[in-house]
């Protein structure tokens, strides 16, 4: 391996339907169409080095996911980013590639914000429905996961949780309907608390249940920052170290406020 | 008239259903063409979940070579699962297609693909999803024409109430064809309906209407005769053979989906047809005679195929892929081609003779080197003279051991349970095998760490073949030999450990056979099932005997005849068969002879290599064997 990329890529629309699995196959595809000079490890079985970060889940959009691919040969990050995005499917489209500097890309990113979209949900009870929340101390949670129901506390890894009035984007939806916009940011914790955690807490503690399925998708990813409540760009660091360009401006909960 | 999405209303059901990425299309290398500029509109279905169906080859290359047609537009649909069922029928959303979700009705042609039989049921959930009649009869001309294909048409009568057309053999000219013949037709205002669309089809003599063909039954219950019941019909339906496989390199471009699928790889069919004679294999029996590709056409499609998808699996197809005239040359040139780029081929289907470990040793040169797999089919030599899969003891044995010698662990051996003349002593004979092969591995490996794995399935005797005379074997019999077996392999102290066992239980094989020589009046049965909640029926956790058999009891109550006589009867010469109007080439009589010598142990010999023995099928169809060697040799890959 001569060189580590990092990307952070998006997953949108209908491409939101895919699974960490489907993104991974669907990469590795692009990969050698793209002719990029990946690495693979040794062995029995020859995997492609390519490792992925904290995955949204099915369903969950995201404008923030993060892979890091190791290359035979050195790339330009720019033209890395171009030859991937061309050969991915529209809807899995590269924002940016940097090339790796020292640390872990994983260990920073501690924490997401999480927008979820309630179309025909009243703004104003989803207000009420969020300060009940946040003034809880805890609020226990149900979820089905692969080791069975787990029970676990959704209020301590929200660092922040605020709704707003939105226009419903949702497609084929009476565009007349309300529809209440939630701003989450919340640590990644285990069990990890997902963005219906907080659903669920919200129904608990104040009876609030959107009638109709939630559109949620990530924003960001990255180290909690302290200042603004909100997360601040896991890349500046490799950006840093090579002294490049900053990278794009991620927007922050507290912007919003 | 445009026709618009229902992805908006879909996309709303979608997170409540497992795996929804399969519904949402998309898929790199489909296509979607303008619905208003196309003349003639095709729905290609796969009747099973998207996971089986997007693979298949048959599918694929429909849809390519359709859409190449400048009036022409195809979409695929698949089974959707329960879950998404019960959500469509409770939103009233129809069966879409995956490509621009538009509702089936709205197009000309529903095109079925039936590898199988068990693909019925999914069938009727598909169209009264859509809001297709059930009954070709029932249908107006809103509806879509019904179309079935694939090897299971080739005995369509039992869903030929459902159907309004069915076309045996290769696809390729045929669907073109069809499609020629309903551009005229609607641009002459079509005149006459439905009806005389379909009457123009039948009238090729190459697609089968059902409901022009009547049926008259003996008191018994056996067929008196199948004849048309209007002029310009033939009597005989008769199955297309593509010839020149170079002319024909689908597909160019392979749908490369984001969801997971059964098969991640870019196949190549290197040849069709198969002459070999297997008694039990219907697929070598109505695919006759043997078409090859070419090695350069094959090197062609491979390169074409893996730069277009980027899929790093290869897998050359046919029914018998190590008997390509120039199987080793193939297989020598690709190894060299993809070496060092972790690009694996594979080689399904191979016969058992040690040539096989050469090439499988050349295959997986740049890839993973898992298992090697050979079929027996039947486990002692007396059975494999009756069902001709012509391989002596002494052979498996100097094969599987030559594999282990070359390092590779693991083997396994494919047989049938439930064959015509079958006694217990031969099922027996597979676990004397079996540690034949085990002693005969260790001696060579000098190790303990070799294993072979025993995978046994049920005979289902199938239309067009010599066993369609045959009586199945019941599946409580099955079952009892299977027993006997599982305990003859786990009672063996020496080797029992390193023989491993798979089987599924004898029952799921009468249903298939039921509806793989049944007739029309089966067609109640599928119904009645269906209408029981039944889908899914190739699935072990969806499928139901007890269902089936209540259902068929239902059914064919009013009947003479019940499942057993469709299942467990051995049939006269001079009984006509449900099929026997539809030709797929084989002369009835060699048939008969060679299921004769089937029980008098006579082999065959494979016509590629010895005298034609009048099978009948290259003269009633006008077809030829094409085989090589042509002598030419791959070349390196140019780099980029």
């Amino acid at each position: 391996m001569v060189q580590r990329l990092r990307v952070r890529y998006a997953k949108r629309g209908r491409l939101r339907f895919t699974s960490h699995r489907d993104i991974s196959r669907a990469i590795e595809r692009a990969v050698r169409r793209a002719g990029i000079p990946v690495g693979f490890s040794a062995g029995f079985s020859p995997h492609p080095k390519i490792s992925y970060a904290g995955a949204a889940p099915t369903g969950v959009a995201s404008e923030a996911e993060y892979l890091e691919i190791g290359v035979v040969s050195v790339c330009e990050p720019e033209r890395l980013r171009a030859d991937l995005d061309s050969s991915l499917p529209p809807g899995l489209d590269v924002i940016e590639v940097v090339e790796a500097g020292a640390g872990s890309l994983a260990d920073r990113l501690e924490c997401s914000v999480w927008e979820v979209r309630l179309p025909g949900s009243e703004p104003v009870g989803a207000k009420a429905a969020v300060e009940r929340f946040l003034a809880a101390e805890r609020v226990d949670v149900e979820r089905l996961t692969k080791k069975g129901l787990r029970r676990f506390d959704a209020r301590e890894a929200v660092v922040a949780l605020t709704a707003h009035e939105g226009p419903d984007g949702t497609a084929g939806r009476e565009p007349s309907q309300p529809c209440a916009i939630l701003r989450m940011v919340v640590r990644h914790v285990t069990p990890a608390v997902r963005p219906d955690d907080v659903l669920t807490g919200l129904r608990l503690v104040a009876d609030f249940a959107p009638p109709s399925p939630p559109a949620v998708t990530r924003l960001a990813q990255g180290p909690l920052d302290a200042r603004t409540g909100g997360t601040a760009d896991p890349l500046d660091l490799d950006r840093d170290i090579r002294g490049g360009e900053p990278g794009p401006a991620v927007r922050h909960v507290g912007d919003h406020k | 008239m445009p026709v618009e999405s229902l992805f908006p209303r879909l996309e709303a059901l979608l997170p409540n259903v497992q795996k929804p990425i399969q519904y949402v299309g998309g898929e790199l290398n489909s296509t979607v063409k303008d619905w208003d500029e196309a003349t003639v509109r095709w729905a290609l279905m796969y009747p099973d979940a998207y996971e089986v169906g997007l693979p298949n080859q048959g599918v694929q290359i429909l849809y390519e070579i359709l859409n190449e047609l400048p009036e022409t537009l195809a979409e695929r649909t698949y089974a959707v699962w329960p879950d998404l069922e019960a959500l469509m029928r409770e939103h009233g959303l129809p069966q879409f297609t995956v490509d621009a979700h538009r509702p089936v009705r709205a197009f000309d042609v529903l095109g079925v693909s039936f590898s199988t039989e068990l693909g019925y049921t999914n069938l009727l959930t598909a169209l009264d999803l859509a809001g297709i009649p059930l009954h070709a009869v029932d249908r107006g001309e809103d509806d879509p024409i019904v179309l079935a294909g694939g090897h299971a048409a080739f005995n369509p009568e039992p869903v030929a109430d459902f159907l309004d057309a069915a076309v045996l053999g290769d696809g390729e000219q045929i669907a073109i064809a069809i499609s020629e013949v309903i551009r005229e037709w609607k641009d002459e205002g079509s005149p006459g309906g439905r009806d005389e669309l379909l009457m123009r089809l039948a009238s090729t003599g190459g697609v089968y209407v059902p409901k022009f063909y009547d049926v008259e039954y003996h008191p018994d219950g056996r067929i008196k005769r199948v004849a048309p019941n209007r002029s310009g019909v033939p009597w005989r339906v008769q199955k297309h053979t593509v010839m020149d496989l170079d002319e024909w390199p689908y597909p160019k471009k392979p749908l490369v989906p984001l969801a997971e699928t059964v098969h991640e790889r870019f196949s190549v069919e290197i040849f069709r047809g198969c002459t070999r004679g297997c008694r039990f294999c219907q697929a070598g029996m109505i695919t006759r005679p043997v078409r090859e590709r070419s090695i350069t056409t094959i090197g062609d499609m491979v390169e074409a195929g893996v730069k277009a998808s980027g899929f790093n699996e290869v897998g050359l197809l046919s029914l018998s892929s190590a008997d390509h005239s120039e199987i080793a040359e193939v297989a020598k040139g690709l190894a060299d081609r993809y070496e060092g780029t972790n690009t694996s081929l594979s080689l399904p289907s191979t016969r058992v003779d040690a040539f096989n470990i050469d090439l499988a040793n050349e295959f997986s040169r740049n890839g993973r080197r898992s298992g090697l797999t050979f079929a027996p089919e039947g486990g002692s030599e007396r059975m494999r003279k009756v069902i001709n899969k012509m391989v002596t003891e002494e052979d498996l044995i100097r094969t599987v051991t030559t594999a282990y010698g070359h390092g590779w662990r693991q083997v396994k051996l494919y047989f049938m349970c439930g064959l015509p003349t079958e006694m217990d002593e031969d099922v027996l004979g597979i676990a004397d095998l079996a540690k034949k092969v085990i002693k005969a591995g260790r001696e060579i490996t000098g190790s303990r760490d070799i294993r072979c794995t025993v995978s046994i399935g049920g005979f289902v005797p199938k239309p067009h073949t010599p066993f369609q005379w045959a009586a199945q074997c019941d599946h409580e019999t099955v079952d009892r030999r299977l027993k006997q077996l599982r305990d003859s392999l786990r009672s063996d102290k020496q080797y029992g450990k390193a023989i491993g066992f798979r089987y599924h239980d004898g029952k799921p094989s009468i249903v298939e056979g039921l509806l793989s020589r049944g007739d029309r009046r089966v067609g109640a049965v599928i119904r009645a099932v269906w209408e029981d909640g039944g889908r899914f029926d190739g699935w072990s956790e969806h499928f139901s005997y007890t269902r089936w058999m209540s259902c068929a009891e239902r059914a064919l109550a009013g009947e003479p005849v019940d499942v057993d006589w469709y299942t467990t009867r051995e049939r006269d010469e001079v009984e006509v068969l449900p099929w026997d109007h539809l030709d797929a080439g084989l002369d009835r009589e060699w048939l008969w002879q060679d299921w004769q010598d089937a029980t008098t142990e006579t082999d065959v010999e494979d016509c590629r290599w010895t005298p034609c023995y009048d099978c009948g099928v290259c003269p009633t169809m006008g077809t030829e064997i094409q085989i090589g060697p042509t002598g030419r040799k791959l070349l390196p890959l140019s780099v980029v």
